[in-house]
């Protein structure tokens, strides 16, 4: 593999180094900076004073009462009788599962499609497995004047582009719902045209589905491992750091059928071999509690995207008022945002090359201390141009972040 | 033709065309031939409670409290239950530095030349993804810890084995009689040797083998994965928390090298796993700094798990060598090798194509209730008539496991 190594998230730490030197309230970076539920620190609290057990080797595959309940818990929602033994893996972070995934599944010379914007990492893993990526955009469809805020629903793909990038080398095309970092929330009608093109082009599908729980506005999360023709092809990733607001724990899985899992669990087995023992009970126990409440006011996967609903609100507003366009999510942990009417001459402070997004990042950090992140970094080399004016914001903070970035926006406002 | 038949025939169309569709998605060639393990095979064997387990390495006494105590305290830090830094928590690598400085007496860069990755496991992968190229040779010696080949494999490149011979004439054996032959060992080294794995404690640990494989690796510009004296350049050393702590199920683990080498796990690591639990990261540092504060001292737990672990490895052996299978009495490490072959035990009746031992493992975990792991899980094929009388016994264990594993072997006779 080191050949074709790159080091990668250069642009990453720089802007994080940036954020910190000017010590920048921090949008940019995708995490929460309020603590995980009481329920899920409890739970992991109670695993550290189990038995000698809770410290020591578990089952390699995945600890057998968290495989026990995703097997249930997402057999339950897919309408499939899933075997926690066979068809489920537990990965370090969705990270881990998404690079198990890549390695056992793509050879050299298969092609990869890659829906922009998309989360950073694919591209180089499937490079690193020898394929190649083939990119298609989500775009903004025409709005009508006047008809409210874009969201994230707007931005489509073209089926008839879309299917042109299927061709007998196709292995597999990566999907990311909600999507990171436009918080688009793909509809049945949406996840249909792709599935069928799977089904009659024989394609993987890798569903990385990390943000599932964050929905807003009613939008629903659909698996597209549950539509006809698609559970046998498709891989769907889940992440316990997304899902219980506790990313540094680095519990992730993948569910598919047994016929790919087998493969994806003896990279698991060279690579990594398993997971903690402790921060597996706990995400096993936070699971069974969600599984009895699911659907009720007291589940947590209805009161966090309840609480991020505001924030997402508020901060569209701040945006908005300070001269940019935000693109409302529907989904997600982010919102992006248009820069192209923002009244500032950057055309000292840029380099020769860079894209306008990350001039703008740089001088929203320096000059105001915003930090956020570029949204072209989510984009292939040869698209980074057409994308280049919009900036990512991370809503998942607590108010006093947002209120110190509401009072830095506000003031810029009141500048102009 | 008919509608019946037509319809007929659309369906069988279908049908071919079904298997051909499913059979495209096979593996992908870089795990060819790896779906077989040990482990996978044996822990559930072991896992029936009525089984005196001493198979796979893990104690089953509990860690230091105050490593429990500081995960605990650890999860209930908000910031402590979000992402760290990728290559490694920055108070973990800072105590890192501050222990291995000491050991290896020299300065250690907490950010240029420590990487922490999920256990040692996840050190000795990123290790051979990052450095070992398609068509490089990875000298290996038997019997050694059964993730190398695998592992060398998956990286494209082949694995050369050389095994430990055992001097003869020798009465009670411990592990330094088992040694490396100078001539074959240089034999082994070639223009396309890229590494050599070396594992310590465990049979090989005397001092002078170790100077001649640095002399080879100098000689044949080799990387060596392991320390040491005047080999840092060139070494990539690679540790564990939980077999450190007795904490196996925490996973954590590091590699420390310099940093031309060094940047290259980093990147494997940004491209794999990115980082690694925050909270388990903050205890061991925690565990760490305590220790550090009391090397060299009795209390530390380096010195006093060593000493708590030398007298249980007296106390196997002598109950093994009691019932007539003589250990090889290891000089470090948690595992000792016994050889079988005085029992005598016939196992014609075990029709499977497998090594002696896999099949005597097996049947002892059957007829007798204690679980072992058989030794040519670490070999590979050419040696595997040479080490097929050994089976590996973990001596970790609280004394109620120690105790009922003498009963089993004092009554091993009588039925």
């Amino acid at each position: 593999m080191s050949r074709q190594l790159q080091a990668r998230r250069t642009a990453w730490l720089e802007f994080t180094q940036l954020a910190a030197d000017h010590r920048a309230v921090n949008l940019g970076q995708g995490f929460p900076d309020f603590s995980p539920p009481t329920f899920i620190q409890e739970a992991l609290r109670e695993a550290l004073s189990g038995g000698y057990q809770m410290h020591q080797y578990t089952r390699v595959f995945g600890h057998p009462p968290l495989v026990r309940i995703l097997a249930k818990f997402f057999g339950r929602i897919v309408g499939r009788e899933i075997d926690p033994f066979e068809d489920v893996l537990v990965t370090a972070g969705a990270y881990q599962a998404l690079f198990c995934a890549f390695q056992a599944l793509i050879e050299e010379g298969d092609e990869v499609i890659l829906v922009e914007p998309f989360f950073d990492c694919y591209q180089p893993m499937v490079e690193l497995a020898g394929g190649k990526t083939v990119h298609v955009s989500l775009r903004p469809s025409q709005k009508v004047e006047g008809s409210g805020v874009p969201s994230s629903g707007d931005w489509v793909l073209s089926p008839e582009e879309l299917a042109s990038k299927f061709n007998p080398r196709t292995k597999a095309i990566v999907i990311n719902t909600p999507n990171n970092p436009l918080g688009k929330v793909y509809k049945t009608e949406e996840l249909q045209v792709i599935a069928d093109l799977c089904v009659r082009h024989d394609v993987l599908c890798i569903s990385d589905e990390v943000y599932e729980w964050l929905t807003y506005d009613g939008n629903k999360h659909v698996k597209i491992a549950s539509l006809p023709g698609m559970w046998e092809r498709t891989v769907t990733i889940g992440s316990a750091g997304k899902t219980f607001s506790a990313t540094g724990w680095k519990l992730g899985w993948a569910i598919s059928s047994v016929h790919n899992m087998k493969n994806l669990k003896i990279i698991h087995l060279g690579s990594v071999y398993q997971c903690p023992t402790a921060t597996q009970e706990a995400v096993a126990r936070g699971f069974e509690r969600e599984y009895e409440l699911f659907g009720t006011p007291e589940s947590y996967f209805q009161q966090l995207p309840a609480m991020l609903h505001q924030k997402r609100e508020k901060l569209a507003s701040c945006l908005g008022a300070a001269g940019l366009q935000p693109v409302m999510p529907e989904g997600g942990y982010f919102m992006i945002a248009d820069i192209s009417s923002v009244k500032v001459d950057l055309s000292d402070q840029s380099t020769e090359d860079e894209p306008k997004d990350f001039t703008f990042v740089k001088w929203l950090t320096k000059e105001k201390g915003l930090a956020t992140m570029p949204v072209s970094t989510f984009y292939s080399p040869e698209h980074r141009r057409e994308f280049s004016q919009y900036v990512r914001f991370c809503f998942v903070k607590e108010d006093s972040t947002l209120n110190a970035a509401e009072d830095i926006l506000r003031k810029w406002s009141q500048t102009q | 033709m008919n509608v019946a038949r037509r319809v007929l025939s659309l369906m069988h169309l279908c049908f071919v065309l079904q298997n051909i569709m499913t059979s495209r998605h096979t593996h992908t060639k870089r795990i060819e031939g790896l779906d077989k393990n040990v482990w996978v095979a044996f822990t559930s064997l072991a896992a029936d409670p009525s089984v005196v387990n001493l198979g796979q390495g893990f104690p089953d006494i509990p860690p230091p409290s105050y490593v429990k105590e500081a995960l605990a305290q650890a999860a209930s830090v908000d910031k402590m239950n979000q992402y760290t830094r990728g290559f490694g928590h920055p108070s973990l690598v800072k105590a890192l530095s501050q222990v291995y400085g000491k050991v290896y007496e020299r300065q250690i860069d907490p950010l240029k030349e420590i990487l922490v990755t999920v256990g040692g496991y996840g050190s000795l992968f990123s290790t051979m993804q990052g450095l070992v190229e398609d068509g490089d040779e990875v000298i290996i010696i038997e019997p050694f810890f059964d993730c190398y080949v695998p592992m060398v494999r998956m990286a494209g490149a082949k694995p050369v084995l050389i095994p430990l011979r055992l001097k003869s004439g020798k009465k009670t054996v411990t592990s330094a009689d088992w040694f490396l032959d100078p001539d074959e060992l240089s034999s082994k080294f070639s223009s396309k040797t890229k590494a050599i794995i070396i594992n310590t404690p465990t049979i090989l640990s005397g001092r002078d083998e170790l100077q001649m494989i640095a002399d080879l690796c100098i000689k044949h510009d080799t990387l060596c994965f392991t320390t040491l004296p005047g080999m840092w350049d060139r070494t990539i050393t690679i540790s564990s928390a939980g077999k450190t702590f007795s904490v196996t199920g925490w996973k954590l683990g590091w590699s420390i090298g310099p940093e031309h080498l060094m940047r290259h796990l980093q990147t494997v690591m940004q491209n794999t796993i990115y980082t690694c639990p925050t909270p388990l990261q903050e205890a061991v540092a925690q565990g760490l700094q305590h220790n550090f504060e009391l090397m060299g001292q009795p209390e530390c737990y380096f010195s006093s798990l060593a000493e708590e672990l030398e007298g249980k490895r007296d106390r196997m052996a002598a109950f093994l060598q009691e019932a007539g299978m003589p250990p090889v009495i290891p000089e470090g490490g948690y595992f000792m090798l016994v050889d079988v072959t005085p029992l005598n035990q016939d196992l014609s009746h075990m029709v499977q194509d497998e090594a002696y031992d896999y099949k005597f493992v097996k049947w002892m975990i059957k007829e007798k209730k204690l679980a072992a792991i058989p030794v040519t899980a670490f070999v590979g094929e050419e040696s595997k008539k040479q080490f097929e009388k050994y089976i590996r016994l973990c001596f970790i264990k609280q004394d109620s496991t120690l105790d009922a594993a003498e009963a089993i072997l004092k009554n091993w006779r009588k039925i």
